[in-house]
């Protein structure tokens, strides 16, 4: 694939993944607490990119960490608007994806919300609800403005469908660690790495793997075959207890450590 | 070919349906589909699903003339008497077609979710008939207001599992129901209990429920000396008895009406919007944050509707309207007390219509279909309480 073609979002991941670091991606949920703050904290302790969620009332890809987190956003009177304008008063080091719900982006309009996006200078997006059957109409309008579309792939997916979706995906491949939704697990899941193992037949774009990835040592153990991870509930979890951006900061580093150490 | 035939291979009826569900969901999807489509047309399968609808459901369900309430409407109804199914309610012809699914799967398990409690019941029947394992999800809420299912389901050997989350109603057991199914799809069958879901969903569901119309065609055409009914009416909040009941009568001339909640009007009241796996009619906010249902019937407290209702909404071949709470409950008094059946609050809807509609949008003299989707005794006690009376 030419370079120029590459969105933002993509070319930094691969930029980091071909100078041999593991790439580190944390998740929060915006409209919670002073979640710009520990948006800043976690791209300071060494985040490649962030996955900003857009709360949505039904997201029945997350467990009940992510759950309580979008309800108490909602109930806080976050909205898409209000979220992305909170992003374009802010610059950041890294690439912002932002992770919500179909029925957001349809309710705005594929091109109108892919402009905002954009706008507002979010590179990346993910939709868990939108698999690849049913997102050209989005990954076209999404491209034509500059946002990367991540594809997620599933420890059940057909190795037909992995091809489609490696092929398909912008940004990175997310692998889908277990059969499961978002959440905090004790151990990581003999599929995790078997995902990333599986999509790296397909694709040379960074294959980064979350849900399921909670702690330091399941971080460094997938990664030992992924080329980084995503760690959603762990963080917004602290977020929840009241860390606030410090403790944010305190365990996406030791993720990053981690990473780095291998 | 009829208007209620095939969806389109992406598992569209027009612009509505689909598959929004996680990338992990979609093997199971196709897997369904293919299981589906492939029973529905083995004659063993079909054979096996009439014969347990027969000798355990009570079917064929009879169609009963209302003499007395038609002559003081100057109209001619007929019920469809699903509430004399076995369960009390309609929701018995899907949950026999998915349990039998499930067994020919090869999967051991099912989950469901329940508002009312009425497919919760169902599903755990089917369950304990075929040998099945059986976990119902039912909101926090629902749960406190239907005790009486809870223990019923509990007695048919189905685990209950309280939803604390979100609004904690039907949608919020239809969110938790499918992220249960996400971690268990190698064993579990989801049997979703109205004309909603991903594709296959909707379609298999109809077709399960179309049992209910095309009895209903061959038994009106019985009374009617050939002909069809002028009206089929039936309530919709999912759309399944509404669903199987058009699916008999599409294709003729009769006018097909679907009844929705004031508080639930997807159709009526909602935009297209995507929630729990399809493109349909739904209540949300100016961004798109999907609404509470609000509805006296627990059955139809649910802000989304099966896609094809939808589509038969926007060709214009079905029409749908709304009943509020005050009208449904004179209806199921109405009832009642003219011809000794107790509606279920959901298809009083469909009553409570056809008697504010007699000799204004239903001209005097038609005849009309209503399909009754379940019994009263459910809500027996929340009507006593509303009326002021003591149980």
């Amino acid at each position: 694939m030419a370079a120029e073609s590459l969105g933002d979002l993509e070319r930094a991941l691969r930029d980091k993944k071909n100078s041999g670091n593991k790439l580190l991606v944390p998740y929060l949920t915006a409209g919670l607490g002073n979640w710009v703050e520990a948006l800043h904290a976690v791209i300071d302790a060494g985040a490649d990119a962030v996955e900003v969620g857009i709360p949505f009332s039904d997201p029945i890809m997350d467990g009940p960490i992510i759950q309580e987190a979008s309800q108490k956003a909602l109930e806080a009177g976050a909205t898409p608007a209000g979220i992305l304008s909170e992003l374009r008063r802010s610059s950041f080091a890294v690439p912002i994806a932002i992770m919500t719900y179909y029925n957001i982006v349809h309710h705005a309009g594929h091109d109108r919300f892919a402009k905002e996006l954009a706008d507002c200078g979010v590179s990346g997006s993910i939709i868990p609800d939108l698999q690849l059957d049913e997102a050209g109409e989005w990954m076209v309008s999404a491209r034509e403005n500059g946002v990367d579309n991540v594809m997620m792939a599933a420890p059940s997916s057909s190795p037909e469908r992995l091809r489609r979706l490696a092929d398909n995906s912008r940004g990175f491949v997310y692998g889908i660690g277990l059969m499961g939704v978002t959440g905090v697990r004790n151990s990581l899941a003999d599929s995790a790495s078997e995902i990333a193992r599986r999509l790296k037949e397909y694709t040379d774009k960074p294959v980064l793997v979350g849900v399921g990835v909670s702690t330091t040592e399941q971080a460094v153990q997938v990664s030992r075959i992924a080329d980084g991870v995503i760690v959603g509930s762990a963080l917004v979890q602290r977020l929840l207890a009241g860390g606030g951006p410090q403790g944010a900061f305190d365990l996406m580093r030791q993720f990053r450590n981690a990473l780095d150490a291998g | 070919m009829s208007i209620m035939g095939m969806p389109s291979a992406s598992g569209r009826f027009g612009e509505f349906g689909g598959r929004f569900v996680p990338e992990s969901l979609i093997p199971a999807c196709f897997k369904l589909e293919e299981a589906f489509g492939e029973a529905w047309a083995d004659r063993e399968f079909t054979d096996e699903y009439r014969r347990i609808l027969s000798e355990y459901g009570g079917r064929p369900t009879p169609v009963t003339e209302l003499r007395r309430f038609s002559e003081q409407f100057g109209i001619r109804v007929f019920l469809k008497r699903e509430d004399l199914a076995h369960t009390g309610s309609h929701k018995i012809n899907n949950v026999i077609g998915q349990a039998l699914l499930t067994k020919r799967m090869g999967k051991t398990r099912m989950i469901a979710e329940t508002g009312a409690g009425q497919h919760g019941v169902a599903t755990a029947t089917a369950a304990a008939l075929l040998g099945l394992d059986c976990v119902i999800y039912m909101g926090e809420v629902d749960v406190a207001r239907q005790a009486l299912n809870v223990f019923r389901m509990k007695l048919l050997g189905a685990s209950v599992v309280t939803v604390t989350s979100g609004s904690r109603t039907l949608k919020d057991a239809i969110n938790e129901a499918m992220r249960e199914w996400v971690a268990s799809v190698e064993t579990t069958h989801y049997c979703i209990g109205s004309v909603m879901g991903p594709h296959p969903y909707p379609f298999m569901v109809r077709e399960f429920q179309r049992i209910i119309g095309d009895e209903a065609v061959v038994q009106t055409r019985g009374i009617l000396n050939g002909g069809v009914p002028d009206y089929v009416v039936a309530c919709v909040g999912g759309g399944s008895n509404a669903a199987g009941t058009f699916a008999g009568f599409v294709d003729t001339s009769a006018k097909l009406v679907g009844v929705e909640p004031e508080g639930g009007a997807a159709i009526t009241r909602g935009i297209p919007g995507i929630v729990h796996g399809m493109r349909s009619n739904l209540l949300q906010d100016d961004v798109g944050q999907v609404l509470e249902a609000y509805s006296i019937s627990a059955g139809l407290d649910y802000p989304g509707v099966g896609p094809e209702h939808s589509y038969l909404s926007s060709i214009g071949r079905a029409s749908y309207v709304t009943a509020g709470d005050d009208e449904v409950l004179n209806a199921l008094q109405v009832l009642s007390r003219l011809e000794g059946v107790i509606p279920a609050l959901e298809p009083a809807h469909a009553v409570a219509y056809v008697i504010r509609e007699a000799g204004k949008a239903i001209p005097l003299g038609s005849s009309v279909l209503i399909t009754m989707s379940g019994r009263g005794d459910k809500d027996a006690e929340s009507v006593a309480r509303i009326l002021g009376e003591t149980s």
